[in-house]
């Protein structure tokens, strides 16, 4: 056999119907790709419906990956490699692949139901038609050979033995990168332990798979990736779901704050939940309430007893937790409020991605009602952004809002995962007694940070009672005098705006301290602003990359980074928010760039966008 | 169950229990009745102070835990139920009572209530309902009589009311009682039974408000019909009522009839004997909800209604699920948890 070709780069996508397993394809190849130390990312494309009719177009899944053997930040634009598994997946997906690049086909999903399921006009079949004649096309009959594969496994139905299909997919494409099936067979084996069938069938199918692509030589060659150069040190793979879970039990862990997650199923916030109820034996509490206004309330009893009080949701929910979110703000008490933000507004685009709820996060309460913001950018940063929310919330005495997205959240990266003597401890002190110079205790006298004593039922001679109605300064009873309310509304800002002097300052993460263009981001468009800006900045362009971990309150020296530019260029996953809060806050002309299509922008847009300003 | 005393405890008055917040009902309202009444029964708990938490959503009885001198939290429209649960399951120690009303606990979180109830959370539930929106300056609640006038509804309510022991009762609770605010006695008693009952427990307390619906619960409170119009429901007694103690119920087939004990053709010994732990009689009674007003009308049952002493709590079982899992899996270890199943390395 010859000797792979060395690739730098791939960007491979697995597309099929929902029914087809692509996820579970795409997972496994992104598993056994990071257990070589080549750096990736990931971006699942899920349909909208759970069962959208099989072989339409609405049903098609996919599964995008890039690696490479440099350092990679996003899933990539266009891709070297579409598996499609059926007429449908071909039809959604081509227009995202490279001139030239490869097509491997399942002939059986492009048979005449099929194609009319895809919409081909009658007897038009593109395997045939030489319409893909710019492209390299390789057409494998994967039922037939998976049903072959498995001629000797009588007990299993036709049906059961059809599911074992992506296994030969993964099995050929296993082979085409070289690889070995090492880690999906010990997957398998967790997986179907118990239903030896099952667990047979798919490894023989796997195999089959490998071992026709070996037999048939259907290539020239085959293709390999090299390790990427990544900080030394131990990885593994991780999702943003992930990694936003074990943030919140970290920060459990380093506060002694036992956790306490009220949540309500909603896409696709719900893996978070699936995670933290298997955690119990970190002493984590999951409470699947009755709606999304129960799954805060909940959290806000829990952290009223001194939990660490978590709600978990996506936009529509944020909408119904609106005035809870009120509540724990008067009452002053630490809450987490995690958003996976999606498509919107109403039910908008639940399975696509977007970044429009950061005005909902920033105003969408009754009353002047101030709650600290910050946000991830990556898969793996989920959980640095999930522990440095739950220290914020403890510490300074407030709900905070965590905001990702529905890309990060699904997408996968490796990640050089940290030991947990290396995270900071989160001091949290409970008041317990009198101080001796008080011979009352009063709820809402304030510490420096302007923060209230917390105090938890069952603390003796501390007994309180705390509400939603405004409150007096010191005493915490109920108050309706002007100049009091004035006050308290005063307070409650600057005990937010003074969290500023509690976090870090600002950086640059690429290019020089002034120049011509900033870019400003927040969140999930981290990766592919600074793969543009890293492009711009080899090309010698005057461009700088600055990402935003705290939306509110800002860092202290923003302000001042922004004067440091002649253009601030801000693109967002929305219609343009942060670019208003921006030119509210700062009075800077800041440029919005906006891209409100579900999808994350591509580098190829970004690059092309600042350059406007170059 | 019975109450145990700790007698280690200094003893508490109800004193103990007022705080210096100056009342504001208005004068003559249900609420001070059943203030009074709460602030009686705690000091004979046997609970430290510490250990009660007040949880109250909004309405006129929802300042209530301003009024006492335990912890309290005086919340959001309907919630209060929610943020007890979340207390409740974090917190299994502590004593959770929840204040809510008609408008706050049927409507607004009518949704948090019935889930409470399944999930049986050892909380106790006071709804305190009368039969009108009372904070909002009188507008009809989800237990107003239909074709009630009110400022929201000219020309009369359209809507049924509910019968909020029958919903209790749909929602698997297990403990259901009513009382009232102008039979001190009984209330205490109640207050201890929901308190006693390990599970949650869901107390009506007909509430008078003097200002928007003066004089709903008249013909069960005043002296010169309560006889005739309520039957007061005790374990293993008789279903006997009236001014002559001379009615009572039996069971007829599958329905309840009144029946005159002076004609000579019933005797107390062929009467309904309340059994609180039947659930099937207990539906049966949750149903006489008549109205007053109707011929032949069935008395509105007070007391315990149901109780289900058996069903475990939602909070045991959390905290249990917990320790099997300390148990089978090991105290969880977080450096295990974030390196995962499968790692690699990268060199130099
Ligand atoms: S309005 Fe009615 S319920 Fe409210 S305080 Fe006055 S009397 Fe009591």
């Amino acid at each position: 056999m010859s000797t792979p070709t060395l690739l730098k780069d791939v960007v491979i996508k697995f597309a099929g119907d929902s029914g087809d397993g692509m996820q579970l394809t795409g997972s496994q190849f992104t598993n056994n790709t990071a257990l070589l130390g080549i750096d990736l990312a990931t971006f699942p494309d899920f349909p909208a419906e759970i069962r959208a009719p099989i072989g339409t177009l609405p049903g098609v899944s996919g599964f995008q990956l890039h690696f490479s053997s440099d350092r990679v930040y996003t899933p990539g634009d266009l891709c070297d490699v579409l598996v499609v598994m059926n007429a449908a997946a071909l039809k959604v997906n081509l227009k995202w692949l490279k001139p030239g690049g490869k097509i491997i086909a399942n002939q059986d999903g492009f048979d005449s139901k099929n194609l009319r399921l895809a919409n081909y006009p009658d007897g038009v079949n593109p395997l045939e038609d030489g319409s893909l004649h710019n492209y390299e096309l390789i057409t494998i009959d994967v039922t037939k050979l998976t049903r072959e594969a498995l001629k000797e496994f009588t007990t299993l139905g036709m049906k059961e033995k059809d599911r074992a299909k992506n296994m030969f997919v993964l099995g050929f494409i296993y082979w085409m990168y070289d690889r070995d099936l090492d880690s999906t067979i010990n997957f398998l084996n967790e997986k179907f332990g118990k239903r030896d069938d099952i667990l047979q069938s798919n490894i023989k199918v796997l195999q089959a798979g490998y071992n026709y692509a070996d037999t048939v030589e259907l290539f020239t060659s085959r293709y390999q990736v090299e390790k990427a150069k990544m900080e030394p040190g131990t990885y593994r793979s991780i999702m943003g779901n992930q990694a936003l879970s074990m943030g919140l039990v970290a920060a459990s862990e380093r506060s002694g704050l036992p956790l306490f997650v009220g949540t309500y199923p909603i896409t696709p916030a719900s893996d978070i939940l699936h995670d933290l109820s298997k955690l119990k034996n970190f002493g984590v509490r999951t409470f699947q309430a009755e709606d999304e206004i129960a799954g805060i309330t909940t959290a806000i009893g829990a952290a009223y007893g001194g939990s660490l009080g978590v709600t978990t949701t996506s936009g529509p929910g944020m909408a119904l937790k609106g005035e809870a979110m009120g509540l724990a703000m008067m009452l002053e008490i630490p809450l987490v409020i995690v958003n996976i933000q999606r498509g919107g507004p109403s039910t908008g685009l639940p399975t696509k991605t977007e970044q429009s709820d950061l005005l909902q996060a920033y105003y969408g309460r009754n009353g002047e009602c101030p709650i600290p913001v910050i946000s991830s950018r990556t898969p793996s940063d989920c959980f640095d952004a999930a522990f440095e929310a739950c220290r914020i919330a403890v510490q300074h005495m407030t709900p905070v809002i965590l905001l990702s997205d529905g890309y990060i959240a699904n997408g996968a990266e490796p990640w050089k995962f940290p030991q947990s003597e290396d995270l900071p401890k989160i001091d949290v002190k409970f008041k317990t007694e009198l101080g001796h110079h008080e011979d009352k205790f009063m709820p809402y006298m304030r510490d420096e940070k302007l923060v209230r004593p917390w105090v938890v039922p069952g603390t003796a001679g501390l007994e309180h009672r705390i509400g939603g109605l405004e409150k007096q300064n010191i005493t915490g009873n109920i108050s309706y005098d002007p100049e009091n309310h004035q006050l308290m509304v005063k307070l409650r800002q600057e005990k937010v705006d003074k969290i500023a002097q509690y976090i870090p300052e600002q950086k640059l993460d690429a290019g020089p301290e002034k120049g011509k263009v900033l870019v400003l981001g927040w969140g999930s468009t981290y990766g592919t602003i600074k793969s543009s800006v890293s492009e711009l900045l080899a090309q010698g362009h005057s461009v700088s990359h600055a990402h935003l971990r705290y939306l509110r309150p800002f860092p202290k020296n923003l302000g001042a980074i922004l004067k440091n530019f002649d253009t601030i260029l801000v693109p967002e996953i929305n219609n343009g928010q942060l670019v208003k809060i921006l030119r509210d806050v700062y009075l800077v002309d800041a440029k919005p760039y906006n891209k409100i299509m579900g999808t994350p922008f591509m580098k190829s847009e970004m690059t092309e966008e600042i350059k406007k300003y170059l | 169950m019975t109450d145990t005393i700790n007698n280690s405890l200094p003893k508490l008055t109800a004193k103990d229990f007022a705080t210096d917040q100056e009342v504001r009902w208005c004068p003559g309202c249900g609420d001070y009745s059943i203030l009074a009444q709460v602030q009686r029964v705690m000091p004979e708990l046997g609970i430290p102070k510490e250990d009660i938490v007040i949880i109250s959503g909004i309405g006129c009885s929802s300042r209530f835990p301003y009024y006492m001198n335990t912890y309290g939290m005086h919340s959001i429209h309907g919630r209060a139920t929610a943020i007890a649960s979340g207390l409740k399951a974090s917190r299994p120690e502590l004593s959770v009572w929840i204040v809510t009303g008609d408008g706050d606990g049927l409507s607004i979180g009518g949704n948090h209530t019935i889930h409470l109830l399944r999930r049986n959370l050892d909380v106790n539930i006071m709804l305190f309902n009368n039969q009108i929106y009372g904070l909002t300056k009188g507008q009809y609640s989800p237990t107003s009589e239909t074709n009630k006038v009110t400022k929201s509804t000219p020309s009369g309510s359209i809507d049924y009311p509910f019968n909020p022991l029958a919903l209790a009762i749909g929602a698997n609770a297990t403990f259901i009682a009513r009382t009232m605010d102008r039979d001190p006695k009984h209330m205490q008693e109640m207050l201890k039974r929901s308190h006693a009952h390990k599970g949650a427990s869901f107390l009506e307390i007909y509430q008078n408000c003097n200002i928007f619906n003066d004089g709903a619960f008249e013909p069960f409170t005043e002296k010169k019909t309560k006889a005739d119009e309520t039957l007061f429901l005790e374990q293993g007694k008789p279903l006997i009522y009236g001014a002559e103690r001379n009615k009572g119920i039996v069971i007829d087939g599958l329905r309840p009839k009144i029946v005159d004990l002076t004609e000579g053709v019933y005797t107390e010994s062929d009467l309904w004997i309340h059994d609180e732990h039947d659930f099937y009689k207990a539906q049966t009674l949750i149903r006489m909800f008549d109205d007053v007003n109707i011929e032949g009308h069935f008395p509105r049952p007070f007391g315990v209604f149901y109780q289900d002493k058996n069903k475990p709590c939602y909070e045991d079982i959390m905290a249990l699920q917990l320790e099997d899992a300390i148990a089978k899996k090991g105290k969880g270890d977080l450096d295990k948890l974030l390196r995962g199943y499968e790692v690699w390395d990268i060199v130099e």
